[in-house]
């Protein structure tokens, strides 16, 4: 019994120790790509436990505290309302990160399916597909999510809604034509001939073929929907106040006060920056891990 | 090839028809219309008889196909029909605006092609080096930075050196001025927008013409060219680069296309009264009518640049044609 435990400890161990130097040969290899999971990791770190972070309510307005510059008790100054940037910048985080991964991952599933399902199906289904996707990709991406919310109206949820439905067609079309590939090979035939359900093949024997575009559009998903986001939060569409939001941060006040309090405007703008440059950097290395064609040298 | 032009040209047909029928619908589905809008904005008790007169008036209380016949017939009429907010025909509403977006996209494309083909050129020929680090960190940030931040930040250093040199804060001004009447005026209005616009472009051209010129560069034609002992400055200018312009013209196309009616987040910035700031109105106001044309003249001139650009992957690479 003594030599099964040890033996499974062992087991584990080096299985340990093999993610382990796997995650060491991605840093050494990728280091843009480690240097923007870094900064990911600490975002989420921060949006979890903003609790904790600060002092500060994000949404406590102080009038002895309008405008105050960046300084010891406010490390990044105060906006017209007297609240602190940084508490304001931190718990943005988990806005933008909630609205970014909920409609990157809800947008690219749906894709990831809808595309396969595409290519496995063919012939008529196929075609009506790819021009109902021909509609919704021959507008841009701001003027889509527009329209939903002007149907849905604003809020964190609609905004989620209104980001999500342009990421469909998006990954459904780059999902399948990496699909009509897999279609061809002979073990979709085989699973056919074993007499499996068209649901089963697609999601048990295609889906997982074709992981490597589904996570690139995934994580490129998240920096453009955190981008959506303050797009449409600045345009006074989005997340509404009192919530904490980059975008609406740079509504509320950031061009009034540009000269007398240009704080206001730069930080919520570098914290948007930062978060879709970290997500940008790991995005590009983690298709240059999974995907060595499309490596952009 | 003309078989191919007319398929491709026939093909526009049923995605503008499907793109018709989803902005008509969806459109409707949002509660409230103009007339609510138009009352309830005075602050007044809004009366329901005009609502419903105004209703009447407007063609909103006809049954859905014939407002969706009215809207497609237009188009066989040459009759865009008027703003239902404002009663002016839509397309003067939209042509005043048109000439204001249609020069920013222009100048904003130009500005990206001068920055990107030289930049990206020049980061792949001097690859790994530090002029290559400094042109992928510029470009990585350009992708990064949200256009309209960089529009606050260019109106911020605008105010703060202006007031610094001159002694009083200097804004571009808000009204459009052709270029042919007033160059100056006109540069002074749109520059800044252009540039803000620009970068992000030039930034993601830059990315592509590097990784198009360093895909061309392991070409063996590029080595044969070396072996003949070309001058380098020739075989990046007349052998490389040409073959490794299609993606990058691709990226451009798709970029004017988006600027045409994407730009609704930096004119809001720069105060602009542009496409975009009309679009955002139109669909505030539930202004049906002026938010269906101006959806429909994106996704054409959307449809129009990917067909466009097709065409030209033709002419710069002759091995490319299409049945």
């Amino acid at each position: 019994m003594a030599v099964i435990t040890s033996d499974d400890s062992n087991l584990e161990e080096s299985q340990f120790s093999k993610q382990l130097k796997a995650f060491g040969g991605f840093c050494r290899n990728q280091p843009l790509g480690a240097a923007g999971a870094l900064i990911v990791i600490v975002m989420i770190l921060a949006a979890i436990f903003a609790d904790f972070i600060t002092v500060y309510d994000p949404e406590q307005i102080s009038f002895e505290a309008m405008l105050v510059a960046p300084g010891l008790e406010h490390p990044l100054g105060t906006d017209n309302y007297g609240r602190d940037i940084l508490t304001r910048v931190i718990y943005g985080a988990r806005t933008a990160l909630v609205v970014g991964f909920v409609a990157a991952f809800i947008g690219s599933f749906a894709g990831l399916v809808l595309g396969v399902a595409s290519a496995y199906f063919g012939g008529t289904f196929d075609l009506v597909f790819q021009r109902i996707m021909d509609v919704f990709l021959a507008f841009p991406l701001i003027i889509l999510a527009l329209a939903v919310v002007a149907v849905m109206g604003t809020g964190t949820e609609n905004v989620i809604v209104a980001i999500t439905i342009p990421f469909i067609p998006q990954c459904a079309r780059v999902v399948r034509s990496n699909a009509l590939a897999i279609r061809e090979i002979p073990y979709v035939d085989a699973a056919r001939a074993c007499g499996f359900s068209d649901t089963r093949i697609i999601l048990r024997h295609m889906v997982p073929n074709v992981m490597a575009p589904f996570l690139i559009m995934l994580t490129a998903f998240v920096g453009q929907a955190i981008l959506l986001e303050a797009s449409l939060s600045y345009l006074g569409l989005g997340v509404q106040e009192p919530t904490a939001a980059w975008g609406l941060m740079l509504q509320g006040g950031a061009e009034e006060y540009a000269e007398s309090a240009p704080w206001v405007a730069v930080f919520p703008g570098l914290a948007i920056t930062l978060a879709v440059f970290a997500f940008n950097l790991f995005g590009d290395a983690l298709r240059d891990v999974l995907d060595p064609r499309l490596r952009s040298r | 090839m003309y078989k191919y032009i007319i398929n491709r040209i026939l093909l526009m047909i049923p995605t503008l028809l499907g793109a018709a029928v989803l902005v008509f619908f969806v459109l409707r589905l949002a509660p409230g219309d103009v007339c609510e809008m138009r009352m309830a904005g005075t602050g007044l008790f809004a009366d329901p008889e005009a609502i419903a007169i105004c209703q009447e008036n407007l063609g909103l209380n006809d049954s859905k196909i014939v407002q969706f016949g009215r809207f497609i017939g237009g188009y066989f009429t040459f009759d865009l029909g008027i703003s239902m907010w404002t009663s002016r025909p839509i397309t003067e509403e939209i042509g005043l605006r048109f000439k204001l977006s249609m020069q920013l996209a222009l100048m904003a494309t130009i500005l990206s092609i001068i920055i990107a083909i030289p930049l990206g050129t020049i980061s792949a020929v001097k690859q790994n080096t530090w002029i290559d680090y400094v042109v992928r960190s510029f470009s990585i940030a350009g992708i990064a930075m949200p256009s309209f931040w960089l529009g606050i930040l260019i109106i911020l250093g605008l105010l703060i050196y202006t007031q610094a040199w001159f002694g009083t804060p200097w804004m571009p001004p808000i009204t459009y001025v052709s270029p042919f009447e007033d160059p100056l005026g006109n540069l002074a209005q749109l520059i800044w927008p252009a540039l803000a616009t620009g970068y992000r472009y030039a930034a993601v051209s830059v990315r592509m013409t590097r990784s198009a010129l360093l895909e061309v560069l392991r070409e063996d034609y590029v080595r044969t060219a070396r072996a003949k002992g070309l001058l380098e400055k020739v075989i990046i200018n007349r052998h490389a680069l040409k073959n490794a312009l299609l993606p990058v013209v691709t990226v451009i196309g798709m970029e004017f296309a988006f600027l045409m009616g994407g730009l609704v987040v930096t004119e809001q910035v720069f105060n602009l009264n542009g496409l975009g700031k009309l679009f955002v109105e139109a669909v505030l106001n539930h202004d049906y009518n002026m938010t269906q044309q101006l959806v429909m003249l994106v996704a054409l001139i959307f449809i129009l640049t990917n067909f466009f650009v097709d065409l030209l992957y033709a002419w710069l690479d002759p091995r490319i044609r299409y049945a």
